[in-house]
C-alpha cells in the first residue's frame, strides 16, 4: 500500500514533536487517603460502610483481571504503594522517557461515580476531584485531571462541574459508559448543559460494573477475556443512545472521547447506525441527518488497546473511517493492557499523521494548546 | 455519497440461491392449537394466551415489511405462504429457503410451556410450510433456556430432513457458550444441523449493558454486540472443542463488525488464554472455521471500495451466505445482494456457502421421512 | 558470536532470572533447575522487559472445563500483555512459528574448562574452580 503524503504539509510540520497521553491512571495509596478531602459528616459513614458498588465484593472482581492490581508488573513503584501512586515514579517510568507533554489522568479507582449511596457518590467524587489537584496537578505541570461526578444525580454532577471548572486544571469531564440507563436520556441532561457552558470536552472511559450483564441481551459471560472485550459494547450503545436522543444535536458544542475501548467498532457502528436510521426515522425526529454524520462531528478516539489486525495496513483503512484528525494516542499507563507508543500503532504513518495522532487531535479536542 | 454511488455495479443477478432466512409468519396461537398437547392447547384457551409477537419485530414497524412485501392490513407480514412463494422464491429465483419462524414462543419464562410452543411452531412448520412447498427448508426452533426439551425437540424433527438447522436467539437469559446448552449442540451436530442464531430473542436483560433505551432503534442497533458476545462465548466456553464439526449461522448480525472484532478477539485470547486453555487457536481462526453470516442486512460500508477493503479485512469469501431477510425490510428493489458486493462472491455467497454451511442442503442418502404427525412426543 | 561469562552459576538460584548486559543487549538469563537459558530481555510485541516476567508453567486442556498444568516455572509470562514464551526455546505460546522472543545460548561451565578456550568476561573475573553462566552473542 501507498501511503500519500502531501509534501507541502510534511515539510511544514515539526520533524520532533512531544506526546499527549490521554489516559494514565493515578491511584490512591490507600483509600484512606481520601478521607481528609471528605467533608466531616461523611467520616463516619467512610470509617465503617465506604465503598458500596453494585458488585458481590466490596474490592474484587467478579471477572478476576489478569495481573495485580491490574497492572504492569514492572509498574510498582519501588518505594511501595500500588502501581499509578508514586508521581516520582511515574514520571521516571512514563512522562520523562516518552517525553510526555501532557498527560490526561483518569481515575478509576475508588469508582466514586458509581457508589450506590448518591451522596456518598457526590462527596466521593468531590473529594477525588480535590485530590488530584492536590496531589497531582499541583505538583506535576505536565498532568491534567478528570472532573468525577455522580451521574446518577445529574443536580450534584452539575454543581461539581461547575465548582471544579471554577478552579481549572481539569482537561476533561468523565463519563463511565455502563450506567443504569442509556446516556443520552433526559435525565442525564443537565450534565451535558453544564459541560457545554464550561467548554469541557467528555471522556468516556470503559470499565466498572452495574448489575447488567456486560454482554447485554445475551446474558452473563464467564470470562474475564470475554468481559474485556466487551469493554466497546456501551461505547456504541451510549453513541447510539445520544445521537438518536438527540443531545448532539441540542448541545452541538459537545465534544466526547471515547477512551479505552479499542478503536475497530467506530467506523461499524457509523454504518450501521446510518442503515437503522432509514427505517426509523418516524422513532428518531431529533435525527435529521445520517447518524454518522452527526457522530463524527462530535466523536474522537483513544489509540489502546490497539487494535492489532494480522496485516496492520489495515490500520490505514480503519484510519480512514474514523478520521485520522479523530485518533487520539493514549497509553494506559500503568494498566496490564497499556501500550507503548513506540510500537502500539505498528503502521507506516507520514510525520503529520502521526503527530496528529499523538499530539495535535488531543490539544485540539481537550482545548490543550 | 453519490459519487461512490455512481461507481457501484448495477444490481447483482441472482438465480439459483439459497436463501437462508425467510421469516414465515405465525398468524395466531389459533394456528398452532391443533399441533398442540391437550393440556397446552386448553391453557392456551383458557389463559387466552396468544400474541406472542416479538418486540423487535412488530408488525407494523416499517424494518419489520417491506411496504411491497406486507400483506393485507391486519395479517402479520409473511403468514401468506403464496405471498412468500411469489416474492420471495419466485421473486429471486430462489432454488431452496430455509424458514426461521421469530414468534416469541422461545421466550416465555415457564420452560415446559416454552418447550411445547417451540414444537408446536416447528409442526405447524413443517404441516403449513414444508408440506406444501418443496422448495422450503425449515429451522428447528427451541428454548434455550431449557436445553434437555431442546435436545429432544432436535432429536424428534431431525427425522424429518426437511430441517437444516437448529433456530436460537441472539438475546438469552446466559450466553448460548455455556455449558447448561451443551445438549443443544450436540444433538445439533449429531444429526448435522446447522445451528443458527437470530436478533433478538429472550429480552432477559437490557439489550445493552447501559440499560433499557428509549427506541427500538436502540434495540436493533445492540444487536451487533450481542452477536459479539454470543460468538465469544461459544470460542472461549469451547464449544468447538467438543464439537469439532459444527457450524453456526448468524442471521441478520451484519457484518461490518467482523474483523476489528476479531483483532480484538485474538489479541486479548493472546494474553489471556490460559483462563481458557481449551481454546488452542486463535478466535478468528475458530470463527473463520466455524461461523457464518447472512448477508442482510449488511451493516457494512455503503461504497465498492470500502466493501473491498473490508473483504479483504474478514479474509475468508466462504463466510457469506445469501438472505433476503424476507419480508424485513433490507434492501430496496432486486437488490438482494447490495451492489459493493464483488461479483466475483456470487457463486459461493449464492449457494456454495450454503452447502458447505448446512450439510443437509447436500445430496445425500441418509433415509429420508417427513415428521409424522406426533412421532416420540415426550410427554409434558 | 563470542561466549560471554555473565555471571558466577552461584548466583542465580534456580527458579530465578537476572538481566544482564552484553554487547549493549539487555539479556535476561533463567535457572531452570539448574539449566540456564538466555532470551532477548524484550517482548516481540511491544517491548516489555521479559525478565520482569512471572514464570509460570503451562496450562493446557484437552476438554472445556478439565485443566492440566506441567512444566512449572517453565514459561515466562510477559509483564505487560501476559504474552507467554517458552524460556527453552523462547518460542510464544500462541505462536510458535511466527513469534519468537531471541534465544541465546546459555550454558553453564567450569572455569577450567573456560580459560581453554576464547571467552569474553567484561565483568566476571574468573577463578578455575568456580562455575559460570556463558552466554553466546
Amino acid at each position: 500500500m501507498t501511503v500519500d503524503v502531501d509534501p507541502r504539509v510534511a515539510l511544514a510540520a515539526e520533524t520532533k514533536f512531544r506526546l499527549v497521553d490521554c489516559d494514565i491512571h493515578p491511584i490512591v495509596r490507600s483509600t484512606a487517603d481520601l478521607r481528609p478531602y471528605l467533608p466531616k459528616a461523611w467520616h463516619d459513614y467512610f470509617d465503617q460502610f465506604g465503598n458500596f458498588l453494585v458488585s458481590p465484593y466490596t474490592e474484587a472482581h467478579p471477572y478476576p483481571k489478569p495481573t495485580p492490581a491490574l497492572s504492569r508488573l514492572d509498574s510498582w513503584p519501588p518505594n511501595g504503594g500500588p502501581p499509578g501512586s508514586d508521581l516520582a515514579f511515574m514520571r521516571e517510568q512514563h512522562l520523562d522517557p516518552h517525553d510526555i507533554e501532557i498527560g490526561v489522568l483518569q481515575v478509576l479507582w475508588p469508582t466514586a461515580a458509581r457508589q450506590r449511596n448518591l451522596g456518598y457518590a457526590a462527596a466521593l467524587c468531590s473529594a477525588i476531584n480535590d485530590w488530584q489537584a492536590e496531589e497531582w496537578l499541583a505538583k506535576e505541570p505536565r498532568l491534567r485531571g478528570s472532573i468525577m461526578v455522580s451521574l446518577e444525580d445529574p443536580e450534584s454532577a452539575a454543581a461539581e462541574i461547575a465548582r471544579c471548572a471554577r478552579r481549572g486544571g481539569y482537561a476533561q469531564l468523565m463519563l463511565m459508559p455502563r450506567n443504569m440507563e442509556p446516556l443520552g436520556r433526559k435525565k442525564y441532561w443537565p450534565i451535558f448543559a453544564a459541560a457545554q457552558e464550561h467548554d469541557l470536552t467528555l471522556g468516556c472511559h470503559t470499565g466498572g460494573l452495574n448489575g447488567y450483564p456486560v454482554t447485554g441481551g445475551a446474558g452473563h459471560c464467564s470470562y474475564y477475556a470475554e468481559e474485556k472485550d466487551a469493554g466497546g459494547y456501551p461505547m456504541e450503545a451510549m453513541l447510539t443512545s445520544m445521537v438518536f436522543e438527540g443531545v448532539f444535536q441540542s448541545f452541538p458544542k459537545l465534544r466526547l472521547v471515547a477512551i479505552e475501548a479499542t478503536m475497530g467498532w467506530l467506523p461499524p457502528l457509523y454504518w450501521r447506525l446510518d442503515e437503522l436510521w432509514q427505517r426509523f426515522r418516524a422513532e428518531l425526529p431529533a435525527v435529521t441527518r445520517p447518524p454518522s454524520e452527526i457522530l463524527r462531528e462530535h466523536i474522537w478516539v483513544t489509540t489502546q488497546p490497539a487494535d492489532e489486525p494480522e496485516d496492520p495496513r489495515h490500520l490505514r483503512d480503519l484510519f480512514d473511517w474514523i478520521g485520522w484528525d479523530r485518533i487520539c494516542f493514549a497509553s494506559d499507563y500503568p494498566h496490564w493492557d497499556s501500550d507503548d507508543p513506540r510500537y502500539a500503532l505498528p503502521v507506516q504513518m507520514s510525520l503529520a499523521e502521526k503527530r496528529g495522532i499523538f499530539r495535535d487531535n488531543a490539544m485540539r479536542v481537550y482545548r490543550l494548546g | 455519497m453519490a459519487t461512490e454511488a455512481a461507481t457501484l455495479s448495477p444490481v447483482h443477478a441472482i438465480t439459483g440461491a439459497i436463501d437462508v432466512d425467510l421469516h414465515p409468519a405465525v398468524p395466531d396461537m389459533a394456528a398452532l392449537l391443533p399441533h398442540m398437547h391437550p393440556h397446552w392447547a386448553e391453557q392456551m384457551v383458557v389463559r387466552g394466551i396468544d400474541a406472542l409477537e416479538s418486540v423487535m419485530w412488530k408488525a407494523t414497524m416499517p424494518i419489520t415489511a417491506r411496504p411491497d412485501f406486507r400483506g393485507p392490513p391486519g395479517t402479520q407480514p409473511g403468514q401468506s405462504l403464496e405471498r412468500l412463494r411469489a416474492q420471495a422464491l419466485d421473486g429471486f429465483g430462489t432454488a431452496i429457503g430455509i424458514c426461521n419462524p421469530l414468534w416469541g414462543t422461545a421466550a416465555l419464562f415457564n420452560e415446559d410451556m416454552a418447550s411445547e410452543l417451540c414444537r408446536a411452531m416447528n409442526t405447524w412448520l413443517a404441516r403449513e410450510w414444508l408440506d406444501r412447498e418443496p422448495r422450503l427448508r425449515g429451522a428447528i426452533t427451541v428454548a434455550p433456556h431449557a436445553p434437555d426439551q431442546a435436545a429432544a425437540e432436535i432429536e424428534r424433527c431431525a427425522a424429518d430432513p426437511r430441517f437444516v438447522s437448529v433456530l436460537l436467539p441472539a438475546m438469552t437469559e446466559m450466553p448460548l457458550g455455556r455449558r447448561s446448552h451443551r445438549p443443544i449442540f450436540a444433538a445439533a451436530e449429531k444429526h448435522g444441523l446447522a445451528v443458527t442464531i437470530h436478533a433478538g430473542g429472550q429480552y432477559r436483560h437490557p439489550p445493552t449493558v447501559t440499560g433499557w433505551g428509549s427506541f427500538h432503534a436502540e434495540d436493533h442497533a445492540a444487536q451487533a454486540n450481542i452477536f459479539q458476545a454470543q460468538v465469544l462465548s461459544l470460542v472461549y466456553e469451547g464449544v468447538f472443542v467438543d464439537h469439532p464439526s459444527l457450524r453456526v449461522v448468524l442471521l441478520d448480525a451484519g457484518i461490518g463488525w467482523l474483523p476489528s472484532f476479531l483483532w480484538r478477539a485474538n489479541k486479548t485470547w493472546r494474553g489471556l488464554r490460559a483462563e481458557v486453555p481449551w481454546v488452542k487457536r486463535s478466535p478468528s481462526d475458530i470463527v473463520r472455521e466455524h461461523i457464518r453470516f447472512s448477508l442482510q442486512p449488511l451493516q457494512g460500508p455503503p461504497d465498492a471500495q470500502g466493501m473491498e477493503r473490508l473483504l479483504e479485512h474478514i479474509a475468508a469469501d466462504h463466510m457469506l451466505l445469501f438472505s433476503t431477510d424476507y419480508p424485513h425490510w433490507r434492501f430496496e428493489g432486486q437488490a438482494a445482494v447490495p451492489p459493493q458486493i464483488p461479483a466475483r462472491l456470487l457463486p459461493a455467497l449464492l449457494r456454495e456457502n450454503a452447502l458447505e454451511t448446512y450439510p443437509r442442503l447436500r445430496p445425500s442418502d441418509r433415509p429420508r421421512a417427513a415428521l409424522p404427525e406426533g412421532v416420540n412426543r415426550p410427554a409434558p | 558470536m563470542a561466549r560471554h561469562v555473565v555471571m558466577r552459576a552461584a548466583e542465580l538460584p534456580a527458579g530465578e532470572s537476572r538481566v544482564v548486559t552484553v554487547r549493549g543487549r539487555e539479556i535476561a538469563v533463567f535457572n531452570l533447575a539448574g539449566e540456564f537459558f538466555a532470551l532477548i530481555n524484550r517482548c516481540p510485541h511491544e517491548g516489555a522487559p521479559l525478565g520482569l516476567g512471572l514464570r509460570i508453567g503451562l496450562s493446557e486442556s484437552n476438554k472445556p472445563g478439565c485443566y492440566s498444568h506441567s512444566r512449572p516455572g517453565e514459561l515466562v509470562r510477559c509483564p505487560w500483555h501476559g504474552w507467554e514464551f517458552d524460556i527453552r526455546t523462547g518460542q510464544s505460546w500462541c505462536e510458535p512459528s511466527r513469534l519468537k522472543a531471541r534465544a541465546y545460548a546459555a550454558t553453564r561451565e567450569t572455569g577450567g574448562a573456560l580459560v581453554k578456550g576464547l571467552y569474553v568476561a567484561e565483568s566476571v573475573k574468573v577463578a578455575v574452580e568456580e562455575e559460570y553462566v556463558v552466554v553466546e552473542v
